[in-house]
């Protein structure tokens, strides 16, 4: 099972305005919880994700602790003619994840009615 | 009242001893019953949340969290809007829209977004990255809150000028501040 999710809704014709969401599953640690022994659980958080269309960025977020536990987004692209979505991220302890999703534009320009 | 006081302290005393003293299956059950001892743990409610390291409870002005931000620039509360719930049952887990009208072209688009919070341990939530290639600027997602207070939401132009919106939000279980 994979730990990350991306999902396109929406047109998928170039010039149009997609929803994509994205969901990583990643604890989120705090550093400010204990465990069941009262010791503290250091802090661990997702530092940046970013989204590349091929080669260009579409989006970057910079979360922190404010950020709940197995962080969710939702934002806006511009399609452009593209074969797929890469997503990386890191975390604070330097592990690093990618989601690869390939998509399938249709290259005819919406028709304006 | 002293006898309402007294039940407090044997229970505090009889969890000190516990969380010393801890197995794993105990330690199941135990935070199952921790909720009923809730209400007297929050009687010496500094004393846990400094146990934690967190320093926490003060709220910020507005001014504080977007002037190191704005730095002198102009500031609007308009164009930039927060949608989320007035009343967050849950502080570890809260939807949160921002929604914008504000242009996205080539030579006019927003370029960040900073998230605030006015009493979480870390003010900025999260900060955006946009640009031309959005054709928005309407992000959701989802905020741990450490208690009431209002969150801000800063968007920042190419050109340079910034727009936000304030948001207040009822807290009743607060993130960060460990329930058990």
């Amino acid at each position: 099972m994979s730990i990350a999710r991306l999902q396109v809704l929406g047109d998928l014709r170039v010039g149009s305005v997609v929803r994509i969401r994205l969901l990583i599953q990643h604890s989120m640690d705090t550093g400010y919880l204990q465990n069941m022994l009262g010791q503290n659980i250091p802090r661990n958080v997702i530092k940046t994700i970013t989204c590349h269309a091929d080669q260009s960025e579409i989006f970057r977020v910079d979360p922190s602790s404010g950020i709940a536990a197995n962080p969710y987004f939702e934002f806006s692209w511009r399609v452009v003619p593209v074969r797929s979505i890469r997503t990386v991220w890191i975390d604070d302890i330097g592990i690093q994840g990618e989601l690869l999703t390939p998509i399938n534009v249709s290259i005819n320009v919406p028709t304006k009615s | 009242m002293s006898k309402l006081g007294a039940v407090h302290f044997s229970r505090r005393t009889l969890l000190t001893k516990l969380r010393r003293s801890l197995d794993v299956s105990l330690g199941i059950s135990l935070a199952r019953a921790l909720p009923l001892v809730g209400g007297g743990l929050s009687l010496f409610g500094t004393e846990s949340t400094l146990a934690q390291g967190m320093y926490s409870g003060t709220l910020r002005s507005l001014s504080e969290l977007v002037d190191p931000l704005i730095s002198g620039a102009p500031l609007s509360k308009t164009r930039v809007r927060i949608e989320m719930p007035l009343l967050a049952d849950n502080g570890n887990l809260v939807n949160l829209a921002i929604k914008s009208d504000l242009p996205m072209t080539q030579d006019d688009y927003v370029e960040k977004i900073y998230l605030l919070s006015q009493r979480n341990p870390v003010v900025q939530i999260a900060l955006f990255h946009l640009g031309p290639w959005s054709g928005d600027a309407n992000i959701n997602t989802r905020v741990r809150l450490a208690g009431s207070q209002f969150i801000v939401a800063l968007a920042q132009t190419s050109k340079g000028k910034f727009y936000y919106d304030k948001f207040d939000v009822i807290v009743t279980e607060s993130a960060c501040v460990d329930g058990s």
